[in-house]
């Protein structure tokens, strides 16, 4: 690398802090688009399940068919349907009227009596697989509730043995939006790291202003760090409107340490800014570096960095796969800062990951930052 | 003789996966202190050569000495006693005047008591001192020209490089801009000047004519314009239009070239000395010959191997069409007060103007003074603010596609598909104009022999020179025969002799009752046409017949003013 001049240097981060500022598009960019995001992703992707419909079509006026109703219906997850027939309550399910059917036969209270296997059948719509596995977990939760309920009852005191209480940590209300929230903001920060940069290059190649640079004494250092460190600034002013957005206004904890936080969020910028950077010096066109940053960028940190889908169960081409894009190491970082805490175990060699990547994009990037047209 | 700034021994630029070389085998010299001027048209190789100058690209075999520095090994010396402005100026737009100037100066380490004095020498030297605050994007363009090269010389460079820095500014700043340069100059400043423009170079002290990536010749203009003496004449005093005689001019076996200037035609002689029969050419009774100065056009096309004669295949093939006695042949395209606002910007202001059957209309003017705005209304591809804009008396706003099968629209830039074959081209446009079947062939077949199109038909319109991009253009624009034609800027770039080739066709055409709009930033060109609108800030500045425009300023001293003189006093005179 070429020696770097300060006085150039502050002069080319000058120029582009006022292109930032005075370009709408970037404003769009860094702040709209990083919230207008989150409050999609924090809201619109609900992995709970607060109120299914379901059918219950009892065929027995038994006590216990009966009493087992009453069960389900005071299930919170619940909210019962009645039919007049089979026939009536599956077109209510091929219709998405209800989620799932529960029959109770004509001999259930009778073989119930007599300690047969009283049994109940439950359908689901596999349509939906999320829902189905809901409907049938709850309904089985129901029915152990009821079992030993009624096992109690027979006996005139309360079932001995274990008693299961459940309980999750890390997100004790195991309310999918605390873990959701952390991952899109490391999707939000992929797309406004990519995008952004990956313009900034290519508009100066294309509006001719690259040639007039190249002309000076500018080096291709300077030209890289200029590049960098006004959009770095800009990326953590996102990031920070990301964090203080989930913590004050969707109410997800923050458990970690800020510092850690910000650490890594420098390293995942640098990662993300560089390979930006990258596109938009190879491909020197907006248009083309901007789609390609999207389709690189979003696509993988949506559907690899275990944002949504979660890496342990793909198979293992994928798993290595996921192991070349900076929003995994950050998802993984971001989930266990704000629900766990600052646990090094897992934040170091995330850590270490993006720093690897960002070395690798930023030195490929200056590789191909030439001081000469060709 | 002043000692060399610039040697070029051998100079080979390829890029790679390109059949030909972009540079071959450059050899020249530019002297200290001196202006040289690089001419020729697109893809001659000007960028490139500037470029290996400055640096910017290097050099596949060869050799480059500036002021005895290697260009590429030698960057960072060179790069600190070189200026370089761009095509587009290297400017910011979003940056104010200031802004720019400033960060230049960082770049270039002008700093202190010296950039203060840099500052205040460029700004009184470019005018732009009472605009320091305004965005160079919201500069005209040869405000922007001035700021580009203000920004270029921070630093006292002793080589400055102008890439096409004249092209689509109006000539007042294009004048203005040579002042400066020339001034440089004489402080011992070594220029070299790229343009497209002949009469540009005409001004160098030293010019190199390129075409092909090469260096055609070499030599002052004086120099280069030597073999033309005694063979460059205007016939005045005609009887006939000038068009049909230039037709019969043209095919003459003792003239190379030929063109029309205002009310005559001025042709250049095979041979000094050897003149067509002007009785023979019915040029009529009181025709004469009258000697006029040489030009740098007329060297370059002769050694191009002269003019394309006078024939256009394609008004041959072109059948004339009975007027419609339904519409007045004065008024084919009307503009009556027509406006069109950007926003706050007012692109055209209340101009109004009729062309009649078989007229060719010039709107002339520098870039965004309103001319493609004013063209776009016409043909109905914008809708005016107010007023209207009529053709054969529709309103093309609301008119059906019917009304758009009677013309033919050739846009500024190359607006075909550069995916498809020149064949396929031919083939899509046909059928967009609903030719079908056997009139579909004959009339793809028409065009392909017209235009000398068989040899490329399965080239893919992209990659064709720029030259057969322009006549595959126009061929599709014609091939449905339309009786009113738009030509946006159709030579603009390309060499004299297919200029003198487009002109050829579209005197043709109007010959045979086609109605033709055309617009042009070449001031020599405006003299081709019957009429021409003069386009300046929006509002149409003046109207006329070229002849009666530059009669118009002639004066004493100036009794024979060039149509740019007569642009400039109109220009003047609007501004007053």
């Amino acid at each position: 690398m070429s020696r770097i001049s300060g006085r150039r240097l502050l002069a080319l981060c000058r120029k582009e802090s006022y292109q930032i500022v005075r370009d709408p598009s970037n404003i769009l960019i860094a702040f709209v688009l990083p919230v207008m995001l989150l409050f999609l992703y924090g809201f619109a992707i609900n992995l709970d399940v607060s109120l299914v419909r379901i059918g219950v079509l009892r065929l027995d006026d038994g006590p216990a068919a009966v009493s087992f109703e009453q069960q389900l219906q005071g299930t919170p997850a619940f909210e019962i349907h009645h039919g007049p027939s089979l026939q009536a309550l599956q077109g209510s399910m091929a219709r998405g009227e209800i989620r799932g059917l529960v029959v109770i036969q004509s001999d259930f209270s009778a073989r119930w009596l007599h300690g047969r296997n009283a049994a109940i059948q439950v359908l689901t719509d596999g349509s939906e697989p999320n829902t189905a596995n809901f409907v049938s977990s709850y309904v089985q939760g129901a029915w152990q509730k009821w079992q030993e309920a009624r096992a109690g009852l027979a006996d005139g005191r309360p079932v001995p043995g274990l008693e299961l209480r459940p309980r999750a940590w890390y997100n004790p209300a195991t309310v999918s939006r605390d873990y959701l929230v952390p991952g899109s903001i490391a999707v939000v920060m992929t797309v406004i790291g990519a995008l952004l940069t990956s313009l900034v290059v290519a508009r100066e190649w294309e509006r001719g202003t690259m040639e007039a640079l190249l002309a000076t004494p500018v080096t291709a250092a300077e030209l890289l760090l200029s590049k960098i460190l006004p959009y770095y600034l800009l990326g953590m002013v996102a990031m920070v409107l990301c964090t203080g957005g989930a913590v004050l206004l969707m109410g997800v904890p923050f458990r970690g340490s800020f510092l850690v936080l910000a650490v890594s969020s420098t390293l995942f910028l640098g990662a993300a800014l560089g390979f930006g950077l990258f596109l938009s010096t190879v491909l020197r066109n907006q248009f083309n570096a901007a789609q390609a940053a999207l389709t690189a960028g979003f696509l993988p940190a949506m559907m690899l960095s275990g944002f949504v889908f979660e890496i342990g169960s793909m198979p293992w081409p994928l798993r290595l796969l996921t192991r070349l894009f900076p929003a995994r190491y950050f998802t993984s970082s971001l989930q266990t800062l704000f629900q766990a805490g600052t646990v090094p175990s897992i934040i170091l060699p995330n850590d270490l990951c993006l720093a690897l990547l960002m070395v690798f994009w930023l030195t490929l990037t200056a590789r191909k930052t030439t001081r000469t047209l060709d | 003789m002043s000692p060399a700034a610039i040697e070029v021994r051998g100079l080979q630029k390829r890029f790679p996966g390109a059949p030909a070389a972009a540079l071959d085998q450059l050899t020249t010299t530019m002297r200290a202190g001196t202006i040289t001027g690089l001419v020729g048209p697109d893809g001659a190789g000007k960028t490139t050569f500037l470029r290996a100058l400055a640096g910017l690209l290097s050099a596949t075999a060869g050799e480059i000495r500036v002021l005895g520095l290697d260009p590429c090994a030698q960057s960072s010396e060179l790069r600190e006693q070189i200026g370089y402005m761009p095509q587009k100026f290297g400017l910011y737009e979003d940056l104010s005047v200031m802004e720019n100037l400033t960060l230049y100066a960082d770049l270039r380490n002008v700093v202190g008591a010296e950039r203060e004095a840099a500052f205040q020498r460029l700004l009184a030297f470019t005018d732009l001192a009472a605009f320091t605050d305004r965005r160079a994007g919201k500069l005209s363009g040869g405000m922007k020209q001035k700021l580009g090269l203000a920004c270029s010389l921070l630093g006292h460079p002793k080589v400055l490089l102008l890439d096409e820095p004249g092209v689509g500014v109006d000539p007042i700043s294009r004048r203005e801009l040579w002042k400066m340069v020339r001034t440089l100059s004489q402080d011992g400043m070594t220029v070299v000047w790229s343009t497209a423009y002949l009469d540009e170079a005409e001004q160098c002290d030293d010019v190199r004519m390129m075409a092909d990536g090469q260096i055609k010749a070499s030599g002052t203009p004086q120099e280069l314009m030597a073999p033309m003496a005694g063979r460059c004449y205007q016939i005045a005093q005609l009887d006939d239009s000038p068009r049909s005689l230039l037709h019969r001019v043209l095919n003459a076996p003792e003239v190379i070239d030929g063109a029309i200037q205002g009310s005559q035609v001025r042709i250049v002689l095979r041979e000094a000395g050897v003149f067509p029969d002007l009785e023979r050419l019915g040029a009529g009774a009181q025709a004469v010959f009258k000697a006029v100065p040489a030009r740098l056009e007329d060297a370059f096309i002769s050694l191009l191997g002269g003019g394309p004669g006078g024939d256009s295949a394609l008004a041959e093939v072109t059948q004339a069409k009975e007027p419609d006695p339904a519409l007045d042949p004065e008024a084919i395209i009307t503009a009556q007060n027509l406006c069109k606002r950007f926003g706050a910007f007012q692109a055209t202001d209340d101009v109004s103007f009729k062309v009649a059957r078989g007229e060719i209309f010039g709107l002339l003017g520098p870039n965004g003074a309103g001319k493609s705005t004013t063209f776009k209304m016409e043909c109905g591809l914008l809708k005016p603010t107010s007023g209207q804009a009529l053709v054969m008396g529709l309103d093309l706003e609301h008119s059906p596609s019917q009304a758009r099968q009677k013309l033919g629209y050739m846009a500024q830039k190359f607006s075909l598909y550069g995916q498809l074959s020149v064949s396929q081209n031919l083939l899509f446009f046909a059928e967009i104009y609903g030719l079908g079947g056997d009139r579909q062939r004959f009339k793809v077949q028409q065009m392909v022999e017209t235009f000398d199109l068989a040899p490329y038909l399965d080239s893919l319109a992209g990659d064709l020179p720029l030259g057969f991009k322009q006549r595959l253009a126009l061929a599709c624009a014609v091939m449905h025969e339309p009786q009113v034609l738009f030509l946006d800027e159709p030579t603009s770039g390309v060499d004299p002799v297919t200029r003198r080739e487009f002109w050829n066709h579209i005197h043709g055409l109007a010959n045979k009752g086609v109605t033709i709009i055309v617009t042009t930033h070449f001031m020599d060109e405006a003299e081709y046409c019957d009429r021409i609108g003069l386009v300046f800030r929006g509002r149409l500045i003046a109207l006329g017949r070229p002849d009666d425009l530059k009669r118009g300023c002639a004066t004493p001293e100036r009794p024979d003013p060039t149509m740019e003189d007569a642009f400039i006093d109109l220009i003047l005179e609007a501004e007053r």
